[in-house]
């Protein structure tokens, strides 16, 4: 198994620590993982993008241009990863601040209100977690206890009293994606 | 009384320092390095540190300073030994590390360094010869080279609108409130030589007592740049280069000394001609 | 510490690795994309526990010099930087090799000229092994291509240093140190004891015991004739690093037909590439260095007997295929691929040039 995926937004939308809790669940699992990110100025504000590949083998290039799953969190990411989906790879979008739908007709596409769900729930902060859940509603490729180790290792120690507010905005993702086009 | 009646242990007045080496010094005749190595090197014998000791050699005409002492010794690249003396005190806490520096080297090409040092407020003692020329290279002019000062570069004297002003950077670093005590010195006279190494002791001693950074300035003669023999350099240096360099402390036990003015520069002073 | 499974940055994992590898000093100077060096040594505080001392220098300049004075005490000293950082640290450098002091320097690179971008590149090839500064002057440079490289190539640094008197450059790039992956730490190896000091270092400057001479640590000989016979021992101990030290990983060359040759984040992409050409039923190698001084010439040479034609791959404009060339003699084609100006080739590029240009 190998699992080569793209979660590219805004910054401050968690994009790049939802990455990173997924690398180390993996880790956790005994995967092999890479996590690159996209860095620099365009990281203070602009769009974030974070490459993860989980695998059961040697992973080759940590940097990659085909995914298996693009998880889009803003329009420009959008426009900019969409044709990066190998076929019969999936995506998932956020309608939130979408205008222009995804349109592939060779790939799953899933959609996730996340967003809108966050600010009604009122948990915003991890919002990219209910994204995170939607992913892995599609594709488990991490087990849930693996995912709470992930989330004791990557959290700072003085915020371990909100990972049952995160494994509970996973849940909710996991409820609320629907398919946009399947094939 | 013949000679071997004179030569007895108790009729020895004066000895050379065994933190000397007995290497034969290359400065010429009349320079002020020789005697400033050996009130150092007497220094650090009466201190009892010679094996504690660090020194870091500049480039410029002291850069074989490590040849003379016999303590063991950094030669460091142009301008950066206050970079050197930082990591060699910080990772070994327990030694006495001093740099000893021209004016090229300490206020030209290093300024950094020597203000960095300086504001981190280093552990270490820093020695500076002045004698506002670049020596070694063949008498070029330096950040502290006098206006109207005649050098290689400076053929017609050193212009103010061409050049800028002379730098006077001890008083620079005085107002830094890393440094404890910064002082100028000189070494052309028997009395000035004696003030001088006290000032170099209290340099040490601060460095012992973990007191922060000391700074001696050491006004010197350049005679063979300057062009005089090493009598008339020392005149002129009292009429030339004390007016604007100041002879004594400047700063002790971190404090400005009262009625040291740090922005006195004289820059219309006359420079005598030696005849 | 014991052995642990991590996920941490190329960047972290240097900062880690100098803490438990013994190091006594840090001294640097903020730069992207390597900036994570000192800032992970700032947070873990390595002086509360191992005792290293960490300081943000003012500049390159004063932090390779600051390497300098603290390794001339025979102390485990290193800096850290990115290409234009790198640049400045030239003068500091070449004295280092000149008074043959031991130390470790990390260039994690990114494009240029000039102030050129951020991005990771890998156009820093010639000023790694081909001098640099001035003089006649090599430094050992190990090229790791994965996080736990980074973490350990620090600890193999410290023993080629010491071994040969010799500055040890670990050359990464953007895509390494700013990537995360899996690590196993190491156990901690303590600072050396001023009596190890004494023991390892008896060049070093730390003070003159009464029953030896002064030592001086110098790049200066003014007599021609003795700054001669010096530069005969540096290259003597250069060649025997080029007999003994020389480090690399051959992947599918066996029977390759064709082989990449790449170093660094490059040769992961080419691993990539490799395995994608495999798939096609295309027989190709993958030839990886490790050190790029000592350059794996006899090895290369070797490889180059056996197959139809070479592609190196860098993310520069073709520096490390010269000496590629020199290697194999012009015995089989070798040409180059590479993007350049913070541009990371993909895996679909080196494939698409190595069929474009050596197999067609």
């Amino acid at each position: 198994m190998t699992e080569e995926i793209i979660i590219a937004g805004f910054g401050g939308q968690g994009v790049l620590s939802m990455g990173k809790i997924l690398a180390y669940s993996g880790v956790m699992q005994d995967k092999e993982v890479s996590w690159m990110p996209s860095y620099g100025p365009e990281m203070r504000g602009g769009t974030a993008n974070v490459s993860v590949i989980i695998s059961d083998e040697r992973i080759s290039s940590p940097i990659i241009n085909q995914f298996d799953t693009a998880i889009i969190l803003n329009q420009q990411s959008l426009d900019k990863f969409e044709s990066s989906v190998k076929p019969g790879g999936l995506l998932i979008f956020d309608p939130n601040g979408i205008t222009h739908n995804p349109t592939r007709k060779d790939i799953n596409i899933y959609e996730i209100a996340a967003t809108a769900k966050a600010q009604e729930m009122g948990i915003s902060k991890v919002f990219n977690m209910v994204v995170l859940g939607g992913f892995l509603k599609l594709k488990p490729i991490v087990a849930p206890e693996f995912i709470h180790k992930g989330l004791e290792k990557s959290l700072p120690e003085r915020h371990h009293n909100l990972i049952p507010q995160n494994e509970e905005a996973i849940e909710v993702g996991k409820g609320i994606i629907k398919p946009f086009h399947t094939l | 009384m013949t000679t071997a009646d004179i030569i007895k242990p108790e009729n020895l007045v004066y000895t050379k320092t065994k933190v000397l080496t007995d290497a034969v010094m290359h400065y010429c005749p009349g320079c002020g390095h020789g005697t400033a190595h050996r009130i150092i090197a007497e220094v650090i014998e009466e201190m009892g540190i010679q094996d504690k000791t660090i020194g870091i050699a500049p480039v410029g005409c002291s850069v074989l300073a490590y040849n003379y002492f016999d303590v063991d010794f950094q030669e460091a690249a142009h301008g950066r030994a206050p970079a050197l003396a930082t990591a060699a005190k910080r990772l070994n806490p327990d030694r006495f590390v001093f740099t000893y520096q021209g004016d090229g080297d300490l206020a030209a090409i290093g300024t950094a360094e020597t203000i960095h040092a300086c504001n981190r407020g280093e552990n270490i003692t820093m020695i500076f010869i002045n004698n506002g020329i670049y020596g070694m290279t063949g008498g070029q002019m330096a950040p502290t080279t006098l206006v109207g000062m005649k050098s290689a570069t400076t053929p017609y004297g050193r212009n103010v609108a061409l050049n800028g002003y002379p730098l006077r950077i001890t008083e620079l670093i005085a107002t830094l409130p890393g440094t404890r005590f910064v002082t100028r010195q000189s070494v052309h006279t028997p009395a000035a030589v004696r003030k001088a190494k006290t000032a170099i002791r209290k340099a040490f001693e601060n460095q012992k007592d973990n007191k922060g950074l000391s700074f001696v300035e050491i006004v010197s003669s350049c005679n063979s740049g300057w062009k005089m023999t090493p009598v008339q350099a020392n005149h002129w240096m009292e009429e030339n280069m004390f007016p604007n360099y100041p002879i004594g402390d400047i700063k002790v036990d971190g404090k400005i000394v009262e009625g040291v003015d740090i922005n006195r520069l004289v820059v219309d002073h006359p420079l005598t001609v030696v005849k | 510490m014991a052995r642990e499974l991590k996920l941490m940055k190329g960047n972290e994992a240097i900062a880690r690795a100098m803490i438990a590898s013994g190091t006594d000093g840090y001294f640097g100077y903020p730069i992207t994309p390597q900036s994570e060096v000192m800032e992970t040594l700032m947070l873990e505080k390595p002086w509360e526990t191992t005792g290293m001392t960490v300081l943000q220098a003012e500049s390159e300049m004063a932090s390779i010099n600051m390497v300098y004075g603290g390794a001339a005490t025979g102390k485990k000293v290193a800096t850290s930087s990115s290409s234009p950082g790198i640049s400045l640290m030239q003068e500091g450098l070449t004295y280092l090799a000149g008074a043959e002091i031991p130390c470790l320097v990390v260039n994690v690179m990114r494009g240029g000229p000039g102030l050129g971008t951020i991005q990771p590149s890998q156009s820093d090839y010639f000023q790694s092994v081909k001098g640099g500064g001035h003089g006649d002057y090599q430094l050992y440079t190990l090229a790791p291509a994965s996080v736990q490289e980074m973490y350990d190539f620090v600890f193999d640094a410290w023993d080629i240093a010491f071994k040969y008197r010799n500055p040890v450059l670990i050359l990464s790039d953007g895509a390494i140190g700013q990537c995360m992956e899996k690590l196993y730490t190491r156990d901690y190896v303590p600072r050396w004891t001023e009596e190890e000091r004494r023991k390892n270092a008896p060049w070093g400057t730390w003070g003159k015991p009464a029953d030896r001479n002064h030592n001086i640590i110098t790049s200066l000989e003014l007599d021609s004739g003795r700054q001669e016979i010096f530069n005969l021992k540096l290259q003597a101990k250069y060649a025997e690093m080029k007999e003994k030290e020389v480090r690399y990983e051959a992947l599918n060359c066996e029977d390759a037909d064709y082989i990449i040759v790449a170093y660094g984040s490059s040769s992961r992409i080419s691993m990539k590439a490799m395995q994608m050409a495999r798939e096609k039923g295309l027989k190709v190698g993958l030839f990886r260095l490790i050190t790029l001084f000592p350059f794996p010439t006899k090895q290369l040479n070797e490889v180059s007997k056996k197959c139809k034609g070479i592609l190196t791959v860098e993310m520069s404009a073709g520096q490390m295929v010269e000496d590629v060339r020199l290697a194999t003699e012009c015995r089989v084609k070798v040409e180059h691929f590479g993007r350049f100006g913070g541009i990371i080739p993909t895996p679909t590029e080196v494939l698409e040039a190595l069929e474009n240009k050596i197999i067609k």
